[in-house]
Formats: structure tokens, C-alpha cells, sequence
């Protein structure tokens, strides 16, 4: 019973993901983070077949840290979600595949655009402008369909995950509990979303919410 | 004939070498010593320690030959699982509390199994799932743990070793290994517990319990959990957990094996009759209902 959101607007996306891990029909820990930092602008929910999940972010995360290093600029959301998607395209065919389903968002520091990926364990990608993985597909796509609309602000596409959420706690059997993260032009913010106005938070303390990067930039050469 | 044989069948895929080649007689000096890989890894990415069955599907034949996969329950060798472990953190550190039997199938081979592995003063593994496989992995970690300190002057960390024992079940995923295990020790940054499983997941945390029993254990353990808990308290609540693990759950029982983690390493406190425990607790909670109730007067009949 895992789920993740993923949703885009004018100029940020949003991701959120579950945060229980366990076995069977027992519930081990309900605090477990679930989306990986890849960049200061890039950031993937996953999820999948346990041990494989972490095994293969910890990979991508060390990969997309290596890039960074080697050419002192991190990989764009698009040249990313290529090289994520080939990777997982390539382990299918090999002979134990990584189950693993991800939702990749990303700010293009280029262009100034918000990019959102789904990403299955088949290596499948979709550009997609809000998507979902797990459970949460089956009651909460459509609420999506009716809210999301074009160009939204950022209290406006927290308001569309809220009831994204909010259909989950409603229609699903298990009680779940939501991790979320905000990626604008200034990089990754946390968002708590039993906040009446987590952008308010953000906006006043942006040092405060912002999650750092795998690791700070090291100088390489000198 | 050899050449043919070893034609047909490779080496095992996970044995880079030659298993008569082991690191010792390999002729490439930096194989051993300080640069002999990382940890368990050895420079070829495998692991060097245990081999696996030299047929083509190794998976199969296990499945074929043991009940551990759960697909063929008729399988001869049935491999000893059925367990209540459990760990938690707390104010005074660590407590691990787990029970002591072993079971085959339906029989029960042992009453007296140490289910707690001592991999160093420091660090506790406890056992659930296939016996064999906990005990030669966690000793195995203890061997990497102490290579560790040899190497860098220093104690390894618990997030490190829980991480050196789920890379190596990790690279046997889906090769029938069977084993949930609780890391628990005291480090730099405290007293620390992480659950690693077969299927290599590995998670940080402040109470586990895994086995068979761990439902049961789960009802009083998160009922009774608090930070604060005293040492005598704590302990308390770990004991009383495995035994009511070990009245519901038919592959747990026997007795109880409580440790308590501190900063200067593990210390053993007991070994516990989980049934006479149980008619204890029945006793003390009689008793205490009894005192209570409203002692029942004559005189309330009267008027």
C-alpha cells in the first residue's frame, strides 16, 4: 500500500510520497522518508519492491552527485530522467531486474521550468503535468483531473495535494501519512502539510525549510 | 572430463575466483591487507564466504529442497524459523528481549537457542527467520566489524555495520536466504537500532520486533512504550512482551533472554521461564484486581 503524488505549476512542482515501511501486514516504521534529494533542483519519490527501492536511489543519488562533480553543473531534469529511465530500461533486461516505480521533479535552472516525470519499473517515462504511483492512483488521478489546471500557483497546487491526500485518508483502508517537498528556483523546500499555509513558511524562512543537497559543492582542481 | 564439466557449469556467479584461489594464495598482493576491497566486498564486487549450490538455478533447488520459500511446504529439510525478537530505544539506552525456541515444521528442536548474537562489546544482532543464516551473517559481521577498527583505529558505527550485513543480503536477494535481524548498539551519536531483512531493506528506527510473534509483541510493547522509561521498567516491558508473544504464538517460548545496551557496551541481564512468567503475571493480576474491587461487605446486605 504504497503512494506518491507528484504535481506541477507555474513555476515549482510538488511531490509527495507516503512514509510507512514495513513487512506483510506489519507497519515498522511510519516516519520513513521516501524521497531522495538527486540535485539542489531535482528530487525523485520511489518505491517498489522493498531493498531494491533504496539499493537502486542510493545509486542514482551517488551517479547524479559523480555528474555534478565532473563537470561543476548538475544534470538537467531532462538529460536525468533519460539516464534514469535507460537505467531501469537496462536493468529489465538483465537478469535481476529493480523493481522500482519513481516520480522524478525537477526545476530547470535554464529555462525556468518545472519538469515532472513518471517513471515505472519497466522503463517506462511519461512527461506529465501531475501524476501519481501506488494506491493512490486509483482514488486520487481523478481528483487531480478536476483540480489541476494549467499555470497554478504555489498555494493553489498545495490546495490540489491537499485533496489529493485528503481522498486517500478518505477511500483507502490503510492510514497513511504524507511526506512533501516543494522544488522552485531556489531549490528544495519541505512542506508540512497539516499546515494551514505551508507556503507562508516557506516564504518567511526559506533557509529554515530548505532541504540541502546530497553534499554541499566541494572545490575539485585548484 | 573436468574441462567439459567446468564448461557446462560455470563457477558459482557471485565467486569471482576460483574457490581453491581464495585472497590468501591470490597472487595479486593488493587482494589483502588495507587495500583488500571494502568491507565485505571483495575488489571483484563479490562476496567472498559462502558458497552456493553449483547447479544452474540455485533458487530452484533450494525451493526444491527446503520449505523456506514457502512453495513447496513438503520439502524435507524444513529450516528452523518461528521467533519473537524485539528491541527498542529509550532514555537509558537499548533494550533486547527475545526467545528461545527453535522450531522445525511443527516440532520444536530446541528450547534453549541464543537468539541474541554478541558481535562485539558494543553491538548486538538479534536472530529471526533461518537460524543458519543469522548466526554464520552476523559472525561473519563481527569478523567485518573488527577488520574495521583494525583498519581505521576506530569503532564502527551501527549505521555502517547494519549497512556491511544488508549489502551482503542484498546480493543474495531471491536466493532463498532467510533472516530479519535488529543491529542494536551504542556509537558516537548514541544508542542506535536498524532492522535489516532479506529482502534488503534496512531501516533506522526506535523499536522493532520481527518473528513470527512479533504481533503479539508489538500489542504490549507500542502499549507500554514510553522515552522515559526507567532501566528496571524498560526491561520489564521487553520481558513481558516475548512472554506474551510466547503464550500466543505457538513457535515462540521456552524462556526469555533480556539485554540492556549502554554507553560503555552490552550487559546480559537474565534468562526467564517465559511460562512460569506467564502464571506469575496471571497471579499479580488477579491479585491486583482483587485489591481493587470493593472489598464486599456483610453490612451492605444487611441494609
Amino acid at each position: 500500500m504504497e503512494c506518491s503524488f507528484g504535481i506541477t505549476g507555474k513555476d515549482y512542482v510538488l511531490i509527495a510520497a507516503d512514509t510507512s515501511a514495513g513487512r506483510s501486514i506489519v507497519r515498522m516504521k511510519s516516519d520513513e522518508n521516501k524521497i531522495k534529494t538527486l540535485g539542489p533542483h531535482l528530487a525523485m519519490a520511489y518505491g517498489g519492491e522493498p531493498g531494491d527501492t533504496n539499493n537502486f536511489a542510493e545509486y542514482i543519488e551517488r551517479n547524479l552527485r559523480l555528474y555534478h562533480i565532473r563537470n561543476h553543473f548538475p544534470l538537467l531534469p531532462p538529460s536525468a530522467s533519460a539516464w534514469i529511465r535507460r537505467t531501469l530500461a537496462e536493468s529489465i533486461r538483465s537478469r535481476k531486474p529493480y523493481a522500482v516505480n519513481l516520480l522524478l521533479g525537477g526545476y530547470d535552472t535554464t529555462t525556468d521550468l518545472p519538469h515532472l516525470y513518471w517513471i515505472d519499473y519497466l522503463g517506462t517515462k511519461a512527461i506529465v503535468p501531475y501524476a501519481a504511483h501506488g494506491m493512490g492512483v486509483y482514488v486520487s488521478l481523478s481528483t487531480m483531473d478536476k483540480w489541476w489546471y494549467e499555470g497554478m500557483d504555489k498555494r493553489e497546487g498545495i490546495e490540489v495535494l491537499k485533496k489529493c491526500v485528503d481522498e486517500v485518508e478518505k477511500r483507502l483502508t490503510v492510514a497513511l501519512k504524507f511526506n512533501c517537498i516543494l522544488i522552485d528556483k531556489n531549490g528544495i523546500h519541505k512542506i508540512d502539510l497539516s499546515e494551514q499555509d505551508p507556503i507562508a513558511k516557506v516564504e518567511a524562512s526559506p533557509e529554515e525549510t530548505a532541504v540541502e543537497a546530497p553534499n554541499p559543492p566541494i572545490e575539485v582542481g585548484a | 572430463m573436468n574441462s567439459v564439466l567446468s564448461q557446462l557449469q560455470p563457477p558459482a556467479p557471485h565467486l569471482g575466483l576460483d574457490q581453491e584461489e581464495d585472497e590468501f594464495t591470490s597472487s595479486d598482493p593488493s587482494a589483502w591487507g588495507s587495500m583488500g576491497g571494502f568491507g565485505n566486498l571483495a575488489r571483484n564486487g563479490g562476496v567472498q564466504g559462502m558458497s552456493i549450490p553449483r547447479v544452474n538455478d540455485p533458487t530452484a533447488f533450494l525451493d526444491l529442497h527446503t520449505d523456506n520459500m514457502s512453495s513447496n511446504p513438503e520439502a524435507k529439510i524444513k529450516i528452523a524459523h518461528g521467533t519473537t525478537t524485539l528491541a527498542f530505544r529509550f532514555q537509558g539506552g537499548i533494550i533486547v528481549a527475545v526467545d528461545s525456541r527453535a522450531t522445525a515444521g511443527s516440532y520444536i528442536a530446541s528450547g534453549t537457542v541464543k537468539k541474541v548474537i554478541e558481535i562485539n562489546k558494543f553491538l548486538l544482532g538479534t536472530m529471526a527467520g533461518g537460524a543458519a543464516d543469522c548466526q554464520y551473517w552476523e559472525t561473519y559481521l563481527g569478523m567485518q566489524c573488527r577488520l574495521y577498527e583494525l583498519r581505521n583505529k576506530e569503532r564502527i558505527s551501527v549505521a555502517a555495520a547494519s549497512k556491511i550485513l544488508s549489502n551482503i543480503v542484498y546480493q543474495y536477494k531471491g536466493m532463498g536466504l532467510s533472516m530479519g535481524t535488529m543491529v542494536c548498539g551504542w556509537d558516537k551519536t548514541g544508542p542506535c537500532i536498524f532492522y535489516v531483512d532479506d529482502d534488503g531493506q534496512r531501516l533506522k528506527g526506535d523499536l522493532f520486533s520481527v518473528g513470527s510473534g512479533s504481533t503479539f509483541a508489538y500489542g504490549v510493547l507500542d502499549q507500554g512504550y514510553r522515552w522515559d522509561l526507567t532501566d528496571e521498567e524498560a526491561q520489564e516491558l521487553g520481558r513481558r512482551s516475548i512472554v506474551a508473544a510466547g503464550h500466543r504464538d505457538a513457535y515462540s517460548g521456552n524462556t526469555s533472554n533480556v539485554f540492556h545496551v549502554r554507553e560503555n557496551g552490552w550487559e546480559f541481564i537474565g534468562n526467564y521461564d517465559v511460562n512460569e512468567l506467564w502464571y506469575e503475571y496471571e497471579v499479580k493480576k488477579k491479585a491486583a484486581r482483587e485489591a481493587a474491587a470493593p472489598a464486599a461487605s456483610p453490612m451492605a446486605v444487611e441494609a
